[in-house]
C-alpha cells in the first residue's frame, strides 16, 4: 500500500502534471541539442539562423516555464496530500486548474512552433523574456496568462486543503513539506503578479492592436520583478526534495526542521525585491535601486549557504548510519548506486558551482564583464538546468513507484542517467562560462563575427565550442535515457511489492521552535513591505508619464 | 530552539563572506570608479521622432572639452550608427561619454575586451563613460536579441593615439 492506494484522486492529478512536464522536457531538450550544435557551427542543418530564434524561444518557454511549473504542481500536490493526509477537496476544481494550465501551454506552444511552419500565420520568436517592442502572436501572451492563473488556482486548491486540515488540527505545527509548499506559493503569488500585470494589462491589448505603442522599459521591469523570483520558484521545490527526501535517501534524517523553515521565510522575503539585478546595464533605473538590489541579492546567499550546511550534514548523518567514518571517507558510504540519491547529490554539487558564478552576476560592476554573454546560460544551466532539472528527474525515480504502484524499469539506465547529465553539463557549462569571459554573447545563432577576435583568457575558442557541442549531445543522450526509464516503467513496469515511501522525522523537530515561524500573515506582510520599498517609486516614475509612453511601435517576430 | 555550534560558525562565516562581496563591489564603485549605466538626467526620448529631432538626429562624436568627447550613437535594426558602416574613431587616454538610444526595439552594446556593456532601450538614453587605455581596434556586438538578423549586428571602434585623432569629422554643437 502506497500513495496511489491511499490517495487515488491525488495520484491521478500528480501523474497528469508529470506527463505534461516530461513531454515539455523532451521537446525543449531536443531544441537544446539543436542550439548547442548550431551556435558552435558544428551542425546547422536543423534550422536556419533565423529559425534558431523560434527554437530558442521554444527551449526557454517549454523548459523554464512549462516543464518546471507542471513538475512543481505535481510534486507539491503529492507533498500536500501526503503530509496533510487528505485527498483534494474537489476533484473538479483540481482538474480545472490542470486543464487551464494545459490549454494555456498549448496556445503558447502553438504560437511558438507555428514560427517554424511557413505560411502558418503564427510566430512568437520573442524568446522566453518576450521584451516588447518585439511582438508575438496574441496566442502566445494569452496562453502564458492562462498558465500563470492556472498555477494560482493550484495554490488555492492546496490552501483549501490546508484550511480544512487546520480546522481539524488547530494546534498542530504545519508539516514541513506543506510548510514549504505554502511559502513557495506565497512567494509565487507575490512575484507572478508582476508578469500577470505585464501580460494582461500591457501586452495582450497591445498584441491585439487595441493600443498601438508600448513603453519598453515598464514591461521589462515588470518582467524582472517576476523574473528573478521565478528562479526561486524553480529552486525551492528542489530544496523541498533536498531537505525532506534526500536525507532519507542518504540513509539518515533531516538535521534540523526549524532551520529549514527559516530558510524558506528568507526566500519569501528576499526573492522578489531584487529583480533589478537583471537590469544593472539598463538606463532609466536609478543607481540607488541597483545598489539596494545588490545588497539584498547578496544577503539571499545566506539561506542557500544554510541549505548547503543542512543538506551536507544530513547526508553525513546518513552515511555514518550506513557505517561510514572519517573526516571525508564517509562520503564513500553514501548510496552511489541508487539513481534517486545520485541525481540529487550531483545536482547539489553543481548548484554550488552555479551559486559561485551567480555571485559574480550579482556583483553590480563586476557583472558588466559578463552581462548578456555566454557566461549567463553557463550559470543558469547549473542552477535551473541541473539543480532543478536533475533533482526533478532523480526524484521521479523514487516517486513513480508510489504514484503508479510499479517497479522502476531499466535500473541500470536510470543509474547511468544522472552521471551522464553531470558529465555533459560539466563540459557544456565550463565552456559557456569561459566563452562569456571572452565576450561571446548569449542568445545569438551565429556568435562568430567577421573581424572580431575574442581574447580567450585560457583555452581556445575551438576547444570550448567542441565542449559545448559534445556536452549538449551527452545531455540529450541523458534525457533519452530518462524518458526511456520513465516510459518503460509507466507502460511495462512490474507491479511493485514493497514501495519505499517512508520519510523519517527530523533529528531536531519543529516542537521546540518558536510558533512565529508558522505565522503566514506576518511573513507575507513583511514580504509585501519589502517589495513596496524596492518597487513603488521606480514603477510610479515609469507609469506617471503615461502607461504606454514613451511609446515604441511593435516589431512583429 | 537548538542551533548546532558548527551551524552557528557556518552562519557567521557566511555573513562575513556576504559582507566581503558587498565591500568589494563598493570599493570598485567608489575607488576604482567602475560604474554602471543608471539614470543620468531622467530624460526620455520619443522613439517615433528620435531620428529627426534632437542630438540623435545627427549621431556621431562631439567635443566637450580638450580632454572629453561624447558619442551620440543609435542602435537600430541591425546597425550601430556610427560604428557599423564605418568604424567609430576615438582617441586613446581620453574621457569618452556614450549616449545611446534606439528608434525601434531593444539592443545591446558590448565591446569585448573593454568591459563596456549596456542595454539600449527605446525611449531611454543609456549614458556611460570610459577611457580607452591604448590605441587598438575593438569590435561592437549587439548582445540583446533584436530580431531576425540580430547575429549580423556588429560594429567597430578604432582607438587611435590622441595626437592622431582627426577632429575634422566631429559633429559641431
Amino acid at each position: 500500500m502506497t500513495f496511489v492506494n491511499h490517495y487515488p484522486k491525488a495520484a491521478r492529478i500528480v501523474k497528469a502534471n508529470l506527463i505534461v512536464a516530461f513531454v515539455a522536457l523532451s521537446i525543449g531538450g531536443f531544441f537544446g541539442l539543436i542550439q548547442a550544435l548550431h551556435r558552435t557551427d558544428v551542425f546547422r542543418g536543423f534550422v536556419s539562423s533565423v529559425g534558431y530564434y523560434d527554437v530558442l524561444t521554444g527551449h526557454g518557454v517549454l523548459l523554464a516555464l512549462v516543464f518546471t511549473t507542471f513538475f512543481i504542481t505535481g510534486l507539491y500536490q503529492w507533498g500536500v496530500t501526503r503530509t496533510l493526509e487528505r485527498e483534494p477537496e474537489s476533484s473538479t476544481f483540481s482538474w480545472s486548474w490542470f486543464v487551464m494550465m494545459l490549454v494555456g501551454t498549448t496556445m503558447t506552444a502553438t504560437a511558438i512552433l507555428g514560427g517554424l511552419v511557413p505560411g502558418s500565420g503564427l510566430s512568437a520568436a520573442v524568446l522566453y523574456t518576450f521584451y516588447p517592442p518585439l511582438q508575438a502572436h496574441p496566442l502566445f501572451y494569452i496562453g502564458a496568462a492562462l498558465l500563470i492563473v492556472g498555477s494560482w488556482l493550484a495554490g488555492a486548491d492546496w490552501f483549501w486543503t490546508y484550511r480544512k486540515w487546520r480546522a481539524d488540527n488547530p494546534d498542530a505545527r504545519i508539516p514541513l513539506q506543506t510548510y514549504m509548499v505554502i511559502f513557495t506559493w506565497l512567494m509565487w503569488y507575490l512575484c507572478s503578479l508582476g508578469v500577470a500585470l505585464e501580460v494582461v494589462v500591457l501586452l495582450i491589448p497591445w498584441s491585439l492592436g487595441i493600443v498601438e505603442k508600448i513603453d519598453p522599459l515598464l514591461p521589462r521591469t515588470l518582467f524582472w520583478y517576476f523574473g528573478h523570483a521565478v528562479v526561486y520558484f524553480w529552486l525551492l521545490p528542489a530544496y523541498f526534495v533536498w531537505y525532506t527526501i534526500l536525507p532519507k535517501l542518504s540513509g539518515g534524517r533531516l538535521f534540523s526542521d526549524p532551520l529549514a523553515r527559516i530558510v524558506f521565510i528568507f526566500f519569501l522575503l528576499l526573492s522578489t525585491p531584487i529583480g533589478y539585478h537583471h537590469q544593472y546595464a539598463d538606463p532609466g533605473i536609478s543607481l540607488v535601486y541597483k545598489m539596494w538590489a545588490l545588497i539584498m541579492t547578496l544577503v539571499i546567499l545566506l539561506p542557500s549557504l544554510m541549505t548547503a550546511f543542512t543538506v551536507i550534514s544530513s547526508m553525513e548523518h546518513g552515511a555514518r548510519q550506513r557505517g561510514g567514518s572519517g573526516y571525508f571517507a564517509w562520503m564513500g558510504a553514501l548510496p552511489w548506486g541508487q539513481p534517486a540519491f545520485v541525481g540529487c547529490a550531483l545536482a547539489g554539487i553543481m548548484f554550488a558551482a552555479g551559486g559561485f558564478s551567480g555571485m559574480i552576476n550579482a556583483s553590480l560592476n563586476i557583472d558588466m564583464l559578463v552581462h548578456n554573454t555566454a557566461w549567463i546560460p553557463g550559470h543558469f544551466h547549473l542552477t535551473v538546468g541541473t539543480a532543478t532539472a536533475l533533482t526533478f528527474m532523480a526524484i521521479t525515480y523514487w516517486l513513480l513507484p508510489q504514484l503508479t504502484g510499479k517497479e522502476i524499469k531499466f535500473k541500470n539506465l536510470a543509474l547511468a542517467q544522472p552521471y551522464t547529465w553531470f558529465i555533459g553539463m560539466t563540459l557544456m557549462s565550463n565552456a559557456l562560462h569561459r566563452q562569456g569571459l571572452a565576450g561571446v554573447p548569449r542568445r545569438v545563432s551565429e556568435p562568430q563575427y567577421a573581424g572580431i577576435d575574442y581574447e580567450v583568457p585560457f583555452g581556445t575558442m575551438a576547444e570550448m565550442d567542441w565542449q559545448v557541442a559534445i556536452g549538449g549531445t551527452i545531455l540529450f543522450v541523458s534525457l533519452v535515457l530518462f524518458i526511456t526509464v520513465i516510459g518503460g516503467t509507466w507502460w511495462k513496469g512490474a507491479p511493485a511489492t514493497d514501495v519505499d515511501d517512508v520519510i523519517p522525522p527530523a533529528l531536531s523537530g519543529p516542537e521546540h521552535s518558536p510558533k512565529i515561524l508558522d505565522n503566514l500573515t506576518l511573513w507575507m506582510g513583511v514580504a509585501v513591505v519589502l517589495v513596496l520599498i524596492a518597487y513603488s517609486l521606480p514603477l510610479a516614475e515609469m507609469v506617471m508619464d503615461g502607461l504606454f509612453s514613451p511609446g515604441a511601435f511593435p516589431a512583429p517576430m | 530552539m537548538h542551533v548546532h555550534r558548527f551551524e552557528k560558525l557556518w552562519i557567521g562565516l557566511s555573513l562575513l563572506l556576504i559582507a566581503a562581496f558587498i565591500g568589494i563591489v563598493l570599493f570598485g564603485f567608489t575607488v576604482m570608479n567602475l560604474k554602471v549605466p543608471g539614470v543620468e538626467t531622467g530624460e526620455t526620448v520619443d522613439p517615433a521622432t528620435v531620428l529627426s529631432e534632437g542630438p540623435f538626429a545627427q549621431p556621431g562624436v562631439r567635443k566637450v572639452s580638450d580632454n572629453h568627447y561624447e558619442v551620440y550613437m543609435l542602435a537600430q535594426q541591425f546597425l550601430f550608427r556610427p560604428g557599423s558602416t564605418q568604424p567609430l574613431t576615438l582617441p586613446a587616454e581620453t574621457k569618452v561619454t556614450f549616449h545611446m538610444t534606439s528608434p525601434d526595439v531593444m539592443h545591446g552594446f558590448e565591446v569585448p575586451g573593454s568591459g563596456l556593456n549596456a542595454t539600449v532601450i527605446p525611449g531611454q538614453i543609456a549614458t556611460f563613460s570610459t577611457r580607452f587605455p591604448e590605441a587598438k581596434t575593438y569590435g561592437i556586438i549587439c548582445h540583446q536579441y533584436c530580431g531576425s538578423a540580430h547575429h549580423n549586428m556588429q560594429g567597430e571602434i578604432e582607438v587611435v593615439p590622441p595626437s592622431e585623432f582627426d577632429e575634422s569629422n566631429l559633429i559641431s554643437q
